[in-house]
Order: structure tokens, then C-alpha cells, then sequence
């Protein structure tokens, strides 16, 4: 072979292999898309069903929430369950999560698998335990009545309150881990020169720690409260009827109602709540920028 | 002015390892004092107990007279300039340079001319609304500086901070911080292992091994006259040759009081030069070898020569073509001469005294 046609062998060798390496990812897309076709047309198709009625174009799903009081009551509900818990989440983990990080990196991994047990077991396992603690004749009324403390059992189980306990001890993870992942890539000594320059605990807290741990912080409140929101099996059992929520609703509506409008369309409502949520949160977390070089 | 530092009998260990082996040490009010060593030496030890973030077994730290050692950082008031800058990454560059005087309580229109005129100092004019990761590695450093002097602490604590540039860059800002150090005659206690920035802009230097002080002297005397082989031997090429191999006369010539254990002639590459065969220059000793190898490295010339009972030595010649015009060949005998006023003598054994 010439030089030349050496040259031109080898460029069109090279012409393919970049193409045959194209091809090869975009074979990697195909997973993500089948789940996306998969999640949006049944997504697409619940919206839509929510505005019909008997086979019509209508809005009556929508005029059936306005009509009748007691779904204002249950978003009510749902949105005051889900601060309370994020609340309550937050300010229970925020801690858990700092100890964790100042920890030698051995006892954090080991702490952080504490976080982690309850993941691994059963959602509803984890949702009885709390009701053979809570309930009237459960650990926690048995012994305060034991030591005198109480006359009548408290009522925990099957209301708010023991609904909220039980969804705090289940979201924990949930909001640990993003804000534990944001801490760790804080270098300790920003906190060294805070203090160096002459900030106490608090101000160094206030003026460096949090700013640079705010991505994981909303990160976990978000990921919390829109859990949340379309919770369902802890409120149902925890809450003894007493609690109810949009995802039990539109369990009843599912199989109350011969159509699936009246469930999909509060469906709907769910999902914009979400979104109300998660607009300003994504702004304000976008605003901050997270903690880099330094 | 900055203040004087007076450290007493300060010790720290960690179990069984003794990281710092009761140091005592004085720092004059304005002076630019390096603690220089390996790591693990205890100079970074040492640093972190002036600035309250390692808390000593025992001792006394004492700044412009006042015992420190039982303050935490926050009221100190030392500013500390950390090898990776540390500074706050939501915050521009002048914010950083302001938050000390934030929390001084200094009113917001002064701790921005403040911090401005910090900025400028350290010749960033104009800097202070820059982000942090809109500035390069030397930028970073100056803001640190500037953070660091902006609030008139009372001493200043350095950290390495040169060793994540380059070494150009690394060479400016050693004379800048010199001037800077010059300008406002702060106390100033730096950490290195890099000898050279040691020696460049130090009023003093201390030499750390083992969590002890081996030596403190100025630059010129650590060099020319180290106290201990350590000190010889870690502070530039140096390498020994046994008293006893020297002549009587030439003994007493060096080191007249030289009794008790075995002494080792320190010898610096550059300190040598190179005579016939035979021939005495005057006011010098000579050791007679052959020429094992010749090595050009740009600025200097390299003669390797074999010694008798000593492995091989070598010559630092200035590479210009006088000094290598006439050099002998390879394997050719050849004269070592060294001047007396430049021969230093250590103990053999023991690192310190």
C-alpha cells in the first residue's frame, strides 16, 4: 500500500469506530426511555380520565372536591402531617447527621448503617412495631401507668400525633443521608477559620455551616415532605381513621366510584401540590451554590 | 507592631508518640520566625497549639504576655492563613476579607473600606466582589493573606500556604510575603518543609525533628554552621567526612577544642574547589580523589570524585566556561580544596546536643 492509501484506510477506520461508539450510547438510552414511556403514558392517561365523567368532557371531578367540604379538610390534613413530620424530621436529623460527620471515619460508616437498618426492613413491620408501642395497651401507656405517671392510657396510636411519630422514625433516612452527603464535602477547615477569626460555636455554625450545607438540607426536607405527602400505609394503620390523607382518599374514590375520574383527578391535585412545592425549593437551593474548591 | 510569643515546656502526645517533647521558644515582637522539618516533626503540632485548635498536655503559650493556651480560637485574635486557603466559598472575595471585622462588631461602610484597602494591600484592587472560584490558586492566597492581617491580629500563623502553587508563582509570592511581612512588621510564625522558602524569607529559623527544636539561628548561620548532623543533613546537600581521616595539623587547624566523641567535617558541594594534584591552596584543607563522573545541569556543573574509604563526594561548580575550562577527564586524579572559614563540625551520633 502507498502512503496515501494507508492515509485513507486508516481515516475511514476511524470514521466507523466513531460511529459504532455513537451507536453504543445511545443503546444505553433505551432502559431510560422505556421507563419514561412506561410512567408517562399511564401518567398521561390518568390526567386526562380525571376530565371526563360517564363519558363526557366535564369538570364535575373537580366540582365534586369544591362541593363537598371534607377534601379541603383532608389537603388541609395532608399538607399540616407533612410539615409537622419535615419539621420535626429536620430538626431530629440535622443533628444526628452533624454528630455522624464528626465522627472518625470508621464510626461514621458504622452510624450511618444504624441510619440505614430501618430501610432494610419492612415498611409495614416498621408500621405495626410503632402500633404495639403506641397503641392503648401498647409498651409506652403500660409503663407509664406501671410507674404512676398516668391514670387513663394516652391516646398515641390511631391519631396525629402517633401517625406523625411513626412517619418521622420511617423518613429519618430519608433526610439524613442527602444532608450527610452535603456535609462531607465541607472541608472542617472553613469551621478551623471561622473560629480563627474570631467566631464563636453559633456564628461559626450560622455563617459557614449552614449556608454550605443548605443544598443537602433542602434536598432532605424536599425529598421528606413530598414523601410525604403521598403517604399512605402509616397513616392508614397509625392513624386508626382518625388521620385522613389525599392517598387514602383516592383509595376510597378508587373503589367507591365505578369511574376512575374522582381518584385520578385528586391524583392531579397531589401532583401540582408537589410541584407548588418543588419550584420554589429547586429556585432557592439553585441560588445557593453548593460548597466547592475554597 | 506585632506581639512577642513566648512558649514554655509546651508538650503533646498522642499515646505513645511524642508530638511535641517540651519546647520552649521566644518570638520577638515583629519577627519572622519558620519552623522548618519533616513531617512529622511536630512543627504543624506546634502551630495548631498557638492557634487553639490542638489542645496541649502541658505548657504555657503566652502572646504580648497574656497566657493563651486556655482560650479557644475564637478569642485569640491570631490570624491564620491555612495551606488550602480556607476561605468561604458563599462569600466574595471582600466578604471573606470583612467577616473578621463582622464579628468584631466594625460597621459595615468601614469594614468594607477596611476590607478594600486589605485587598489592595496584597494587590487585589478592585477584587471584592469577585467569587471564590472565580479566582486562580495565587489570587486565592492574597485574599487569605489579606483575611488573615485585615483585623490587626496580634500574631500571625502560616501554614504552608505556597505549597499548592507552582514554582513560579511560589517564588513571587515569597518575596511579596517578605515585603507584605517587611510593610507592616506583624509577628509572623510560618510552617514549611520547603528549606529554601525557609531560608528566603525568614529573620529566623527553627529546625524541628522528633517534636524538638534541633536548631534555631538565622538563615545564613543554619546553613553555614548547623548545630547537629540533622540540621546538616536535612538543610541543603551536604555530606561528612570523620575528623579522624583529616592530618593532626589540619585537625587542629578546624577544630582546636575538638575532644570526646567522634566529629564529622561538614562539607557543602558548593563550598569545594577544584586544585591539581599536589598543589596547596592556601588557608585550605584537601582530600586527593578521581573523577568519577561529570554531570551539566544548566546552571551548575556537577564534579563526582571518589574519595578514598569514602563513597563518592561531588563538586558544585557555577556553570560558566572559565570554571569548566580545564576541568580534568574522567578518571583523571584531581585535589578537593576546601577553605577553612567554610568547614563546619557536628556531633557524629546523636541529633541533638
Amino acid at each position: 500500500m502507498t502512503q496515501r492509501a494507508e492515509a485513507d484506510w486508516t481515516a475511514a477506520s476511524f470514521v466507523r469506530l466513531a460511529r459504532r461508539e455513537r451507536a453504543t450510547r445511545y443503546l444505553l438510552l433505551l432502559p431510560g426511555l422505556l421507563l419514561v414511556a412506561l410512567l408517562l403514558a399511564p401518567f398521561l392517561w390518568l390526567s386526562v380520565s380525571s376530565f371526563f365523567s360517564e363519558g363526557e368532557l366535564s369538570l364535575k371531578n373537580y366540582q365534586l372536591m369544591l362541593d363537598n367540604p371534607s377534601y379541603a379538610t383532608i389537603l388541609l390534613t395532608t399538607f399540616e402531617l407533612s410539615a409537622v413530620v419535615t419539621l420535626v424530621v429536620t430538626l431530629l436529623g440535622y443533628p444526628t447527621a452533624y454528630f455522624i460527620w464528626l465522627l472518625p471515619s470508621r464510626w461514621a460508616a458504622i452510624a450511618l448503617g444504624c441510619v440505614a437498618i430501618p430501610f432494610w426492613t419492612s415498611l409495614l413491620v416498621r408500621t405495626y412495631a410503632w402500633l404495639v408501642v403506641l397503641q392503648r395497651r401498647g409498651l409506652i401507656n403500660t409503663w407509664l401507668e406501671a410507674i404512676g405517671v398516668i391514670d387513663h392510657p394516652l391516646r398515641l396510636a390511631n391519631s396525629f400525633l402517633g401517625t406523625s411519630i411513626g412517619m418521622v422514625h420511617i423518613m429519618l433516612p430519608f433526610f439524613i443521608f442527602p444532608l450527610y452527603a452535603s456535609l462531607r464535602m465541607i472541608d472542617t477547615n472553613l469551621l478551623r477559620a471561622a473560629s480563627g477569626l474570631g467566631a464563636g460555636a453559633a456564628r461559626s455554625f450560622f455563617d459557614v455551616m449552614l449556608p454550605l450545607s443548605l443544598p443537602g438540607l433542602l434536598a432532605g426536607m424536599l425529598l421528606t415532605f413530598v414523601l410525604c405527602l403521598g403517604f399512605y400505609i402509616t397513616p392508614q394503620l397509625l392513624g386508626g381513621g382518625n388521620v385522613n390523607t389525599i392517598s387514602m382518599r383516592i383509595f376510597q374514590n378508587v373503589s367507591t366510584y365505578p369511574e376512575l375520574g374522582p381518584a385520578s383527578s385528586l391524583g392531579v391535585i397531589l401532583l401540582l401540590a408537589v410541584v407548588v412545592v418543588l419550584l420554589p425549593m429547586t429556585w432557592l437551593a439553585s441560588r445557593r451554590r453548593g460548597p466547592r474548591g475554597g | 507592631m506585632g506581639a512577642a510569643i513566648e512558649i514554655n515546656q509546651l508538650r503533646k502526645t498522642y499515646g505513645h508518640l511524642v508530638a511535641l517533647d517540651s519546647i520552649s521558644l521566644t518570638v520577638a515582637g515583629g519577627e519572622f520566625l519558620t519552623l522548618l522539618g519533616p513531617s512529622g516533626s511536630g512543627k504543624t503540632t506546634l502551630l495548631m497549639c498557638l492557634a487553639g485548635f490542638t489542645r496541649p498536655d502541658q505548657g504555657s503559650i503566652k502572646v504580648g504576655g497574656a497566657e493563651i493556651s486556655v482560650l479557644p480560637p475564637n478569642r485569640r485574635n491570631i490570624g491564620m492563613v491555612f495551606q488550602n486557603y480556607a476561605l468561604f466559598p458563599h462569600m466574595t472575595a471582600g466578604e471573606n476579607v470583612a467577616y473578621p471585622l463582622k464579628l468584631r462588631g466594625v460597621s459595615r461602610s468601614e469594614r468594607e473600606q477596611r476590607a478594600r484597602a486589605a485587598l489592595d494591600g496584597v494587590r487585589l484592587p478592585g477584587m471584592e466582589h469577585r467569587r471564590i472560584d472565580q479566582l486562580s490558586g495565587g489570587q486565592r492566597q492574597r485574599v487569605a493573606f489579606a483575611r488573615a492581617l485585615v483585623f490587626d491580629p496580634a500574631i500571625i500563623l502560616m501554614d504552608e500556604p505556597l505549597s499548592a502553587l507552582d514554582k513560579k508563582l511560589r517564588e513571587r509570592m515569597q518575596v511579596e510575603l517578605r515585603q507584605l511581612h517587611a510593610r507592616l512588621s506583624q509577628t509572623i510564625v510560618y510552617v514549611t518543609h520547603d528549606q529554601t522558602e525557609a531560608l528566603t524569607m525568614s529573620d529566623r529559623v527553627a529546625v524541628m525533628n522528633g517534636g524538638a527544636i534541633e536548631q534555631i539561628a538565622a538563615p545564613q548561620e543554619i546553613y553555614e554552621r548547623p548545630a547537629t548532623r540533622f540540621v546538616a543533613d536535612f538543610i541543603g546537600d551536604s555530606f561528612f567526612i570523620p575528623l579522624g581521616r583529616l592530618s593532626a595539623g589540619e585537625r587542629e587547624k578546624l577544630a582546636p577544642a575538638a575532644k570526646g566523641g567522634e566529629r564529622l567535617l561538614v562539607v557543602r558541594p558548593e563550598k569545594l574547589d577544584l586544585a591539581a594534584p599536589g598543589q596547596n591552596l592556601e588557608d585550605c584543607i584537601h582530600f586527593d580523589g578521581t573523577i568519577e563522573d561529570l554531570m551539566y545541569q544548566g546552571d551548575s556543573l556537577l564534579v563526582f570524585v571518589s574519595l578514598p574509604g569514602q563513597e563518592r563526594v561531588h563538586v558544585k561548580l557555577a556553570a560558566r566556561s572559565a570554571a569548566q575550562r580545564g576541568i580534568p577527564a574522567k578518571g583523571s586524579p584531581i585535589r578537593l580544596a576546601l577553605h577553612h572559614a567554610d568547614a563546619a563540625i557536628v556531633d557524629s551520633g546523636g541529633s541533638r546536643p
